[in-house]
């Protein structure tokens, strides 16, 4: 039953130390308030999760939460590459961190597994790929009915999953529309399911009946955050801020530059702040 | 035709866009390839069906897309779908026809290598990673390949097989049970070249024009093998070059002069 609660009381009560978690959002919707009020709680030896780890892992790595990435790709989209995630595989800086590598199609599947209560995911893939070598978790079955060699790795199993989404209803049902994603799948695969929301609205019933919803009986916590994707994106609401990612590519090239950042922009900030980010960006 | 005047980096999205027909289903993947798809739509491929991994089915984006999940994609698709299925149905269900790819490091072979230079687990640089790409390369019908020449990035052994090609050539897809062709073509900013039938080795099969052999081979790390019949490309009309600058000028105007390329 989905509980309403502060961004503080939800990554509180909901994220652990050692936890394995993921925040999910493909380039939309990606949850940067939730992300951002687990790196002032100070949580520790994070196993995360993400397709596109991004700009919001490049800050939780570079601040020491993480222990180990399960990624598909390590860039910043349409920009470059991760340099404080590079930082701490190439030089162990300022942690050495475990990196299990997939590719998309691997992780999507790996969701979708776990949504469905499955141990591992099966699909065809990797043929002729590295990663398989590289990778212990991505072994091989033979289907019993026609003998293809098909690809199999662990399905994803997260504690718990943070996302962003447009709106909950009073009861805590809650609404993700535009690009999806792997949201819903991140979600159901997980113990625990926190969801940020720009607003709450009296009544999500009587929309369209193919809506992608989730019921509030599979929502652990939500708390409303307006601007709490910034600065990835909220369909209908606010746009993508292109600028901030070009940005990060400076930003995240120099040590102490980036702890400067991180003080005066995570630390030192509130959830509330992030209405503020995104009011020149809205629809 | 009349021509105008080009650059080879516009000669190469022009000639990559060609390659597309108006009834192609396209996965349109990371880097170059998103221009080049864009083009061919806006000009000789109305009705091409451009898909990106984020879901975003029959796109037609007004301005080129930073990322691939950008807003513009959705509100322009004709409908958007999870990732999850993306992979699955789409992709994997054999329902593309061409993958479009770009590459960091490619091989003579068509093998692509975005993950790392030098060894895996010490890299000397740790590049994005594969995204999409492994299985974009084995479960399309066909793949593209489009990129910039240079010897650091065309060369001989790579050091990491992201995305699988002709892999040692001949019929190695077939003894790994890949059903689908992999890449047929490969466009550079110099060249058109395609797989040879028997060893799938990438031969030039036609030079852009004014370009030399010589310059093909100096910006490439293997021998180069050169097609009996070489041809001269056929410069940019004035409708595809005018039409790749219109989009890429709407393109910086909507991203404030930033760099286009979708990842």
């Amino acid at each position: 039953m989905a509980q309403f609660q502060s961004l503080h009381d939800a990554v509180a009560n909901n994220l652990f130390d050692g936890d394995t978690v993921a925040f999910e959002g493909f380039t939309h919707l990606i949850p940067h308030a939730a992300a951002h009020e687990a790196i002032r709680q100070g949580k520790r030896d994070l196993t995360l999760i993400r397709m596109t780890p991004d700009m919001i892992y490049d800050q939780m790595i570079g601040m020491g939460l993480a222990k180990k990435v399960v990624f598909s790709y390590a860039g910043n989209p349409g920009v470059g590459l991760l340099r404080r995630m590079r930082d701490a595989i190439e030089n162990e800086y300022p942690r050495a961190i475990e990196t299990v590598e997939h590719s998309h199609a691997a992780m999507a599947n790996a969701y979708e597994a776990g949504a469905s209560g499955l141990p591992c995911a099966v699909f065809r893939g990797y043929k002729g790929a590295d990663l398989a070598r590289v990778n212990p978790d991505i072994r091989s079955l033979t289907c019993p009915f026609t003998g293809e060699e098909l690809a199999a790795i662990p399905s994803h199993r997260p504690d718990v999953t943070f996302i962003h989404a447009q709106k909950a209803d009073r009861e805590g049902n809650v609404l993700i529309e535009g690009i999806i994603g792997v949201q819903k799948e991140a979600l159901l695969a997980a113990q625990r399911a926190v969801v940020t929301v720009e607003e709450v609205v009296d009544d999500l019933r009587g929309s369209h009946p193919n809506l992608c919803i989730v019921p509030h009986w599979a929502i652990t916590s939500i708390a409303v955050v307006p601007g709490g994707a910034h600065p990835s994106y909220t369909h209908t609401y606010y746009a993508r801020d292109n600028a901030a990612y070009l940005e990060w590519d400076r930003i995240s090239a120099d040590r102490d530059l980036f702890a400067q950042w991180m003080d005066a922009n995570v630390l030192k900030a509130t959830p509330e702040m992030f209405e503020t980010r995104v009011k020149d960006l809205l629809a | 035709m009349s021509t105008a005047a080009f650059t080879p980096s516009e000669m190469m999205t022009i000639a990559a866009a060609r390659a597309l027909k108006n009834t192609d289903v396209c996965f349109v993947g990371i880097g170059a390839p998103s221009a080049a798809c864009n083009v061919a739509r806006l000009t000789h491929a109305p009705d091409i069906t451009l898909i990106y991994e984020s879901g975003t089915i029959a796109t037609r984006p007004d301005v080129l897309p930073l990322s691939i999940g950008d807003g513009e994609l959705c509100e322009t698709a004709l409908t958007t779908v999870s990732v999850p299925e993306m992979f699955r149905y789409w992709l994997q269900g054999g329902r593309i026809t061409v993958g479009f790819l770009g590459a960091a490091q490619l091989d003579r072979f068509g093998n692509i290598n975005t993950t790392v230079i030098g060894p895996y687990d010490k890299p000397k640089v740790r590049l994005p990673g594969g995204g999409g790409a492994p299985e974009i390369a084995t479960s399309c019908q066909e793949i593209f390949i489009t990129l910039k020449q240079a010897t650091r990035s065309m060369v001989d052994t790579i050091d990491f097989f992201t995305s699988f090609g002709h892999g040692r050539g001949g019929e190695h897809r077939k003894e790994l049970g890949i059903t689908t062709k992999g890449p047929t073509l490969l466009v550079t900013d110099l060249a058109l070249w395609r797989p040879d039938p028997e060893t799938k080795e990438f031969t030039v099969v036609s030079l852009h024009p004014g370009v030399t052999r010589a310059a093909v081979q100096e910006t490439c790390g293997w021998t180069v093998r050169f097609s009996q019949t070489l041809e001269e490309t056929p410069p940019p009309s004035e409708l595809e070059i005018s039409t790749l600058r219109d989009l890429q000028a709407r393109t910086a105007a909507a991203h404030g002069g930033t760099k286009e390329k979708a990842a």
